[in-house]
């Protein structure tokens, strides 16, 4: 259960499937930082930009509807941005009356919150995108051979490899306290004090837990010859013809961004 | 298909592959573990350790690696006696297996794994790929290379721990529980492992039948204190000892 | 539909990317890759090869433990951030160096927060809550002598303090890339936050009392001494120094947080968001928010008195620590005079 919640690749043999992870995670963040550069009302850049994306998407023959389904799930997050609509100043369009307040909705304040909510949801879909046809050990490479330090690496590997036992564990934790207190569920029994320390009390057993695990881990690493350094097999050179491709898709993002400040 | 980058001693038939010298342990907290344990085991013999939890028998496998520093006696395999100055040595020679193969496993593919052992013995990146392929395939798991190990059964999780060892090309095993928690398949496939494997071997379990069907001789661990040391078909048919000691027959 | 709103501020803490303008995110980019490179290297300065293990466990744990969820009122649930935890439990810097990599890894695996932002996530979840959460703990700890009910004390107000920080930056970042309204965003955040703060709180508090009660040999050594008194694994200066940069922070912030009562015109006006109004449609919102530097006059001397209070509150604090300090220590001397 927890696999299916945790595991985000969906494998597949496109040609985005091919391409190497440090090419797809280069023009994955090349393509969110031009995003975010776009001025408001870019609308043929942002247009262009989610061409591109949906081109990338059905290529790789994921879903654009899967692809869609996730990015809708990141919906609440732009919540906080419905307030531009009324706090930019311009030509009003329409009032909301609330009670004791009347909020008014401007033209530009529309536009801004049109852009910044678009800018988000092409973000979004590349990173998305990069997730299902990526697997996440060869973004950590990716990482590695992009000069993040080797620490960050070794943690967020180890960390991979030890979420699925301990997501497991937390929600084995959670189900013997749900058997144990069937006054938890829809009444909420005990006061707010004592379900917030049964809570931390599996926290604390969690914590407790992942401690004597990581002893143990630290041992067989011990045995296995391991004396504080941490080493690990040269990254294979890159391909000429994914150089090739980043390159052209970069050039193409770049053009896509000027164009939206020239014209 | 073995090139030797660490200068290994050779093993004469003379040479025990593990003596343990008047063998002692205490934990920080005092807790006596071993007391005056000798065991002398010859090159390619395989043995079984019994005894009740808490006997001692874990804590007597971390002696061999030099996990855990004996306080008192010695601990050799083959001809090198195990000392903070020979622990790289010692721990190449000695693969040690965990009874949960989660914290065997740490690396987030089954190659990285099994490539943990022979990298940081410093060996050249093609040594380290060949090793890989041969140890897995000496567990039967080839092909698993790029596999997670969350994606994989117990039996096989435990299959790959060993080759984690195997691949440093280790002249004695120590495993810990190896059969713990495996399905009837998946033992039966470590029992015909255990038996393919020319290592000489040092085994805790409370697996009477693994016993019978590896090991020719049995040592049983009470109270941090080896009690019996016999060949295996004597322990098995002295009915008071199993008794006494709280073992089943097979 | 409260517990909508509700949810999706908890959400918000997460920044998606597209929400913050490139030079906000670039800001805190350059101080995440800061503060985590010095903790890189205080982590490899403690030369403990068994921190890589550990650390890497810990962010997997934080990461399950925040799915151990309880419920408050309405819909809403408790759940852990984790960062005042980590901090306390493993010190500072491997507090920084685990939340990272739950942030990072949040970001990559599930898209929850932007990767170009990440850099603000990071500091805003990782970096200041291990930090300010282990200043706190660790500052009030030694105020209450530690004593078993300041443990308890010290761990809640520091993980309520963590959240609503969080929170609070968080919504200065939002306010100043241009992406939402300072004054809904700054009571809204931080409202829901100090409720959010009290569950963060409260688990804190029971899972450190869980910890101590069971394994305390497990805990890692420096808590130990610290609690013992043994030896300071943080000085008084780093705790006084990380409350000061805090301090600061929330000054230069208070001038979004200041809402008048007369509506969004009034703020975005000293702001100087009003100013540019008509052709803002084609004003690049990512590269400089519509706000210029001149616009900040009007925040400058809530800015100027917020520094000159938080002086004051630090000079007070640090005398109070002084006194505590010598009489403690006149202590431990006639103490030892009379064991020798």
């Amino acid at each position: 259960m927890a696999q299916q919640l945790l595991d985000r690749y969906i494998a597949g043999s496109s040609v985005i499937h091919a391409l190497d992870a440090r090419v797809k995670l280069v023009l994955t963040i090349a393509l969110i930082v031009c995003a975010s550069l776009l001025p408001v009302g870019a609308w043929l850049a942002l247009t262009a930009f989610t061409a591109l994306v949906w081109a990338a998407i059905i290529a790789s023959g994921v879903g654009l509807p899967t692809i869609l389904r996730r990015s809708l799930l990141a919906l609440p997050f732009l919540l906080v941005v419905v307030t531009v609509i009324f706090s930019v100043p311009g030509r009003p369009i329409f009032r909301l009356p609330l009670g004791f307040v009347t909020l008014t909705a401007t033209d530009a304040g529309l536009l801004r919150f049109i852009t910044i909510v678009w800018k988000s949801w092409i973000s979004m879909q590349a990173a998305l995108l990069l997730t299902a046809t990526t697997h996440f050990l060869d973004v950590l490479r990716a990482l590695q051979a992009l000069h993040m330090p080797k620490i960050i690496v070794a943690l967020m590997s180890f960390m991979y490899r030890y979420l699925f036992i301990l997501v497991e564990e937390a929600q084995r934790l959670l189900r013997a306290r749900d058997c144990r207190s069937a006054a938890l569920q829809g009444s909420g029994g005990g006061s707010l004090l004592w379900r917030a320390q049964v809570t931390g009390r599996l926290v604390g057993t969690l914590f407790l837990r992942s401690f004597e695990r990581s002893e143990r881990i630290y041992v067989a690493m011990l045995s296995r010859g391991y004396t504080g350094e941490l080493r690990s097999l040269r990254a294979q050179t890159l391909d000429r013809r994914d150089l090739r491709v980043g390159l052209v898709v970069g050039a193409i993002l770049l053009i896509i961004t000027a164009q939206a400040f020239v014209g | 298909m073995a090139i030797h980058e660490l200068e290994l001693p050779k093993l004469h038939t003379t040479t025990p592959a593990i003596t343990l010298n008047q063998l002692s342990f205490a934990y920080p907290d005092g807790r006596v573990a071993l007391q005056n344990v000798s065991v002398t085991i010859n090159s390619g013999e395989k043995v079984a350790l019994v005894g009740p939890n808490g006997a001692g028998k874990s804590t007597l496998l971390l002696h061999l690696n030099g996990v855990l520093g004996a306080l008192d006696g010695s601990v050799r395999i083959a001809d090198v006696e195990v000392r903070r100055d020979t622990l790289r040595k010692v721990r190449a020679l000695v693969g040690l297996v965990f009874q949960d193969p989660d914290d065997q496993l740490f690396s987030p593919t089954v190659f990285d794994d099994v490539a943990f052992g022979p990298l940081h013995m410093g060996l050249a990146e093609a040594e380290v790929r060949a090793r890989v392929v041969w140890a897995l395939e000496q567990v039967g798991m080839q092909g698993f290379e790029d596999r997670m190990p969350h994606h994989m059964s117990v039996g096989q999780r435990k299959r790959v721990a060993v080759a984690t060892v195997l691949s440093m090309e280790p002249q004695v095993l120590a495993l810990d529980e190896p059969s713990a928690g495996l399905d009837p398949r998946a033992r039966r496939g470590l029992v015909d492992l255990l038996q393919s494997l020319s290592q000489t071997m040092l085994v805790s379990t409370h697996d009477m039948r693994l016993i019978a069907e590896v090991f020719p001789r049995t040592i049983i661990l009470a109270n941090g204190q080896v009690a019996h040391d016999a060949p295996t078909d004597e322990i098995l048919s002295n009915r008071a000892l199993l008794e006494e000691y709280g073992l089943e027959m097979p | 539909m409260l517990d909508v709103l509700v949810r999706s501020l908890v959400l918000a803490l997460h920044i998606s990317d597209g929400l913050l303008s490139t030079s906000i995110s670039a800001l805190f980019w350059i101080l995440t890759v800061a503060c985590v490179a010095w903790a890189v290297q205080r982590t490899n300065r403690a030369l403990d090869d068994r921190q890589v293990p550990l650390m890497g466990v810990m962010a997997a744990c934080i990461f399950a433990a925040q799915m151990l969820n309880f419920p408050i009122a309405g819909g809403t649930s408790g759940h852990l951030l984790g960062g005042a935890l980590a901090a306390i439990v493993l010190g500072p810097w491997a507090g920084v160096l685990v939340m990272t990599c739950v942030v990072a890894l949040q970001a990559l695996l599930f898209q929850d927060g932007g990767i170009v932002v990440m850099g603000a996530n990071i500091f805003n979840m990782g970096v200041l809550t291990a930090l300010s959460g282990s200043a706190i703990f660790y500052g009030l700890i030694r105020l209450t002598g530690r004593q078993s009910w300041g443990l308890m004390v010290s761990g809640f107000i520091a993980a309520w303090v963590t959240v609503v920080l969080s929170a609070a930056l968080t919504s200065a970042q939002l306010a100043a890339s241009g992406t939402a309204s300072a004054t809904v965003v700054f009571p809204a955040m931080i409202g829901v936050h100090m409720l959010i703060g009290i569950g963060e709180g409260l688990i804190t508090t029971a899972a450190l009392s869980f910890l101590l009660a069971t394994r305390p040999d497990l805990l890692p050594a420096w808590l130990g001494n610290e609690l013992s008194g043994k030896s300071r694994p943080i000085s008084t200066r780093q705790i006084l120094g990380t409350g000061l940069v805090i301090a600061v922070l929330l000054a230069l912030l208070s001038p979004f947080a200041s809402s008048a009562p007369d509506g969004l015109e009034s703020v975005l006006e000293r702001l100087g968001v009003a100013g540019s109004s008509g052709p803002t449609a084609t004003s690049p919102v990512g590269v400089l928010p519509d706000y210029t530097i001149p616009g900040l006059e009007g925040g400058l001397s809530t800015i100027l008195a917020g520094l000159v209070g938080v002086l004051i509150v630090v000079a007070i604090g640090y005398s109070i620590a002084m006194l505590i300090r010598r009489r403690r220590s006149v202590a431990r001397d006639t103490k030892s005079m009379t064991t020798s």
